[in-house]
């Protein structure tokens, strides 16, 4: 039954509140039709009797309280899913922008998906090469993990995230697909995974959903939970191997906030709502690999801490969600290291149970180890220095700076189209090691020692 | 009675106009799909309910029926080895009905109703009974026995036995006659209110240690077994492996491992980890003493506040029968967020942070439920808990860390610099403390050694002193340092990595004995006493570390297998031998 209700009873922010409605439920999809003959699209979120508050995607903006009509269609956010859609780019709310047309359904899906059975789930094991040093080694990607990286204003995300879909897809065969979800990011940025798309030749396996900087906030909340829908379509139900970046968490977050305020919600730390937890987690643990299906849901979702601040809510939170997480550092962007990964707060928690023999080789959680516990001394060394000059710097001290920089320059550092192998990666690894003294790594048994410490190379 | 309908509907709070003949913390059924959900608020025109699933497409009119009882859980064997969502329905079933994705509405019975069970009476007809007797017993794993108890708030005459046999959980086995006359069907299930603490007889005092084969935790911040402990620490710094570590190597009886708004994969893991793995103790998988409670972050955020209460009255079920239960909570702070929400949602006032002003309280109540206590059918048994506080910030001044810290006697405070260094367990040394410590000397004195408490405080003494020259060594450089302090920098560079680190992935280190941390204990200590002998005799310390005995000591906890400890005193030896020569 389509019941038409003539006026609102106020509008605040992207909420629009609507009394003497009969029925409502929750979560249902409204259409509102303007004055001016256009229309709008909106979602109940609260009911209150017969009050029902709408978040209305499009804003509010030209709304009046006296010739709105809203129409109610009785059924949840749902987005229209076929093979086709792959090579199509959509707006935040998967409406078609390339001027294509619409996409002709076989299946129809409520964007806000369900929660994966834990008992359903197959545990994550199998490695991913992205051909990055720092990642395969340090902070290994796994097939079905959600693995962030945490960067800020000005660093070079986009790039790391571009050559870790085009390294890494290359492995899958046919059986890949990117899904990239823009939210609240500039046109270039879109432009730029656009472009790099497509030289790569891959932009047939590419879904696109743009919610740009100057697109309606409340879009933007929907836009993630489209691709992840689209997403679980293309694995679960097509069987392929999907990767998907999400970007910017941090713009995604700050309209949750914006809308949380117009709704009236008690704030929780700066001002984010209080369930910022589990939204964010409806979203990442939409990631994962269910158990005698073929296909698999990567996520790399990308934020910007504000103010490279890793204790600000938005990666706080997103860090004891996700899986493990990439970090970017200033300092070694400015001294022109790409990519800029700082490996000693970077970590993939699958990465245990996925590297080693029979997944990577099996010296790589030892080389792994010594290597993070050897840069963290050199951090220590680099502070002493800093304090009392290098040259006062004990032996040890010294040869753990010069260790450091060779680390930087050799290991972190690479081109953006060098893809280099695990084995490449893991005898790089110790070759450094091997400029210490073999008594200095201890967190090595003497039996790998003995196969992979490269005699001659210490200083 | 008039019939119960939606008035509103906020994420996952519903109100009923009106007033309803519905009781405080009932639970009910909301909608025409029959979501769960329990009463959390009366007022005389209105009423609050919590919905326990997502409550998208529910419509205002839609009915609520009541049940006339609060959130309970069923008790009996076929607990052990299965995984349950926060309000015990078995995962399984749910993925049997639904697939590989969570539907809504559906209602299980949490235990399996169709297997039978070897059921071995142990009462006659006419025995006098009460709370808490135990009328029968089965192998509920190969791992444990299963013993069926009189309801704690039941008592009266065995009027009928049913014979040894084949039985299925609902099944009567036997008849009670209650004082009032009334005949009781017992069956091999019982049903308990979750947020009521099970009856006991009195508390004991918590003198024995848990031990975790951990040896930051067994020897320098031990738990009592009926303890409870707080383990605080940012993302990364292993929280969750170190609850892993815990509920694997433990020597608890029965293990209850409530996953609260967490990862997904972590609970597969388990799941999987767990059924491969051997209890070193009685040779079965571990899956086998374990219950594992998965409400993951995604799942309805008001069956995860439910989720922890699930967890301790399981376990205090358990511990009824006689057994040391361990319940590991992954993460409490999931669980003060669950509260704060919905306290959000019911536009409370809020207090620190936004989280309620009742957290504390619930915070104590929940830690209180653990205990080393006398049953009502005069066994021993204990509850052992051990959450997880996953601080904003990595920040512990935040309220649910701060708050934690008043109701626990353990905190191992995980840090963030020890994580990124990969020095694992990454348990600061300088920030945690236990309480026990005095409670359990004793046993230490009697069980392991009479020097385990000096010993210990004298590798604490060692971390303390070294801590307070770092202080230095970052300003000026260790070189300045005279000999005997350097010596203490280096002995406490062979605690710290060759003791207090562990490696989670060895197949020696993973689980430690108490013996032989003693023992580790014991020759680190005593290279420390030789090598202070010599360097007081002005013998430069550059000699002492050429003899590589510190580094081989670093590496003894992988050189040295479990099973062959004799090895340990062969370092005693030659750590004299080599110091006797450098004298000499």
């Amino acid at each position: 039954m389509m019941m038409k209700h003539l006026k609102l009873n106020g509008v605040n922010g992207s909420l629009a509140t609507l009394d003497g409605v009969k029925n409502a439920a929750a979560e249902e999809i409204v259409e509102l039709h303007l004055g001016d003959g256009t229309s709008r699209t909106g979602r109940v979120v609260k009911i209150d009797g017969d009050e029902v508050n709408i978040q209305v995607f499009e804003g509010t903006r030209g709304m009046s309280m006296a010739n709105t009509e809203t129409v109610f269609t009785g059924r949840p956010m749902d987005i229209a899913l076929s093979p086709e859609i792959l090579g199509r780019v959509f707006d935040g709310l998967g409406r078609p922008i390339d001027g294509l047309g619409d996409v002709y359904p076989v299946e129809k899906r409520d964007v806000n998906g369900a929660p994966i059975n834990p008992v359903s789930r197959e545990y994550p094991r199998n490695f991913i090469q992205t051909g990055i040093s720092s990642i395969d080694a340090l902070a290994t990607l796994i097939r079905g993990q959600k693995l962030p990286i945490f960067s800020g204003s000005g660093m070079k995300h986009n790039e790391l995230a571009v050559q870790i879909v085009r390294q890494s897809s290359i492995a899958d065969g046919d059986d890949f697909a990117i899904v990239f979800a823009a939210m609240g990011v500039k046109n270039d940025v879109a432009h730029y995974f656009r472009s790099s798309f497509e030289e790569a030749n891959v932009m047939d396996r590419v879904v696109m959903l743009l919610n740009l900087a100057n697109d309606p906030i409340v879009e933007r909340i929907m836009t993630p939970r489209c691709a992840l829908t689209i997403a679980e379509y293309l694995a679960f139900t097509l069987h392929k191997h999907v990767l998907v970046v999400l970007t910017d968490m941090t713009s995604y977050a700050e309209a949750l906030r914006e809308f949380s305020g117009s709704k009236g919600e008690i704030p929780g730390r700066k001002g984010f709502p209080g369930y910022l937890y589990s939204d964010l987690a409806s979203l990442y643990e939409r990631a994962g690999m269910i158990a005698g299906v073929e296909g698999s849901v990567t996520q790399i979702p990308i934020l910007t801490m504000p103010n490279d601040d890793i204790t600000h809510p938005i990666p706080d939170l997103t860090g004891y969600i996700t899986e493990g997480q990439i970090v970017l550092d200033r300092d070694l962007d400015y001294k022109g290291i790409y990519p800029p990964v700082s490996v000693l707060p970077s970590l993939s928690r699958l990465m245990k149970d996925g590297i080693g023999e029979g997944y990577t080789r099996d010296d790589h959680s030892a080389l792994a180890n010594q290597l993070l516990a050897t840069y963290a001394k050199v951090q220590d060394a680099k502070a002493l220095a800093s304090v009392i000059g290098e040259d006062e710097l004990s032996a040890e001290d010294k040869l753990l700076m010069s260790f450091g920089r060779a680390f930087e320059a050799e290991f972190l550092n690479q081109s953006f189209t060098e893809n280099r192998s695990i084995g490449e990666t893991l005898d790089l690894g110790w070759s450094l090691l091997s400029m210490l003294p073999r008594n200095m790594l201890d967190r090595v048994d003497d039996a790998i020692l003995d196969a992979h410490y490269v005699v001659g190379v210490q200083k | 009675m008039s019939e119960n309908k939606i008035y509103g509907i906020n994420g996952p709070v519903v109100t009923i106009q009106g007033e309803t003949d519905l009781s405080m913390l009932e639970t009910v059924f909301v909608g025409n799909s029959r979501l769960i959900g329990e009463v959390i608020g009366l007022k005389k025109d209105l009423t609050t309910i919590q919905v326990y699933e997502e409550t998208t497409g529910l419509t205002v009119g839609e009915p609520i029926y009541s049940t006339g009882a609060p959130m309970q859980v069923a008790l009996g064997p076929g607990l052990l080895g299965n995984i349950f969502d926060g309000i015990q329905r078995p995962l399984p079933a749910i993925e049997k009905k639904f697939g590989a994705f969570i539907g809504r509405g559906a209602q299980f019975f949490a235990l399996d109703a169709e297997k039978k069970y070897d059921v071995t009476l142990c009462v006659q007809a006419g025995d006098r009974v009460s709370g808490g007797d135990v009328y029968a017993t089965c192998p509920e794993t190969s791992a444990v026995t299963h013993r069926v108890m009189i309801p704690p708030d039941k008592s009266g005459v065995i009027a009928e036995v049913r014979g040894n046999g084949q039985y299925t959980v609902n099944e009567t086995v036997a008849v009670l006659k209650t004082d009032a006359g009334e005949e009781i069907p017992l069956t091999l299930v019982q049903h308990w209110a979750i947020r009521t603490p099970r009856p006991i007889k009195k508390r004991l005092p918590a003198v024995k240690p848990l031990i975790t084969g951990q040896r930051v935790i067994d020897t320098v911040f031990p738990i009592a077994k009926g303890g409870a402990a707080a383990i605080p620490g940012g993302f990364g710094t292993g929280k969750t492996m170190t609850q892993h570590q815990l509920a694997k190597w433990c020597d608890a009886d029965i293990i209850i491992y409530v996953g609260c708004g967490e990862r997904g994969n972590e609970m597969t893991q388990v799941l999987q980890e767990f059924s491969e793995l051997t209890d070193p103790r009685t040779g079965k998988p571990l899956l086998e003493r374990t219950v594992l409670i998965a409400n993951t972050s995604n799942m309805p955020v008001a069956a995860r506040e439910a989720s922890i209460y699930t967890g301790i009255t399981l376990a205090e079920y358990y511990r009824d029968m006689g057994y040391h239960t361990a319940l590991m909570a992954d993460s409490t702070s999931r669980w003060a967020e669950a509260l704060r929400e919905i306290s959000g949602r019911l536009e409370e006032m809020p207090a620190d942070e936004g989280f309620p002003a009742y957290l504390p309280s619930r915070l104590s109540e929940f830690y209180e439920r653990s205990g080393y206590v006398e049953n009502l059918n005069g066994t021993d048994g204990s509850v052992t808990l051990i959450g997880a506080v996953s601080p904003q910030g990595s920040d512990f001044s935040e309220p649910v860390t701060q708050n934690t810290k008043r109701f626990t006697r353990c905190f191992w405070a995980l840090d963030k610099s020890l994580a990124y260094a990969r020095h694992y367990p990454a348990i600061n040394w300088n920030l945690s403390y236990s309480e026990y410590i005095g409670d359990l000397s004793n046993w230490y004195r009697d069980a392991v050694s009479p020097d385990f408490m000096k010993y210990r405080d004298e590798l604490c003494a060692l971390l303390s002193e070294e801590n307070s020259l770092m202080e230095i060594v970052k300003l000026i450089g260790a070189d300045v340092l005279p000999d005997d302090q350097k010596l203490i920098i280096e002995i406490a560079r062979v605690i710290r990595v060759g003791f207090l680190q562990q490696n989670a992935f060895h197949a020696d280190d993973t689980f430690v004995p108490l013996e032989k941390q003693f023992k580790m204990m014991h020759v680190i200590l005593h290279l420390y006493h030789r090598a202070k002998e010599v360097v007081a005799r002005q013998v430069p310390i550059s000699k002492l570390l050429a003899t590589g005995l510190f580094d081989k000591l670093v590496k003894m906890k992988y050189d040295v297998p479990n099973n062959n400890l004799g090895l340990l005193d062969d370092y005693l030896q030659e750590i004299d031998t080599v110091m006797d020569g450098i004298l000499r």
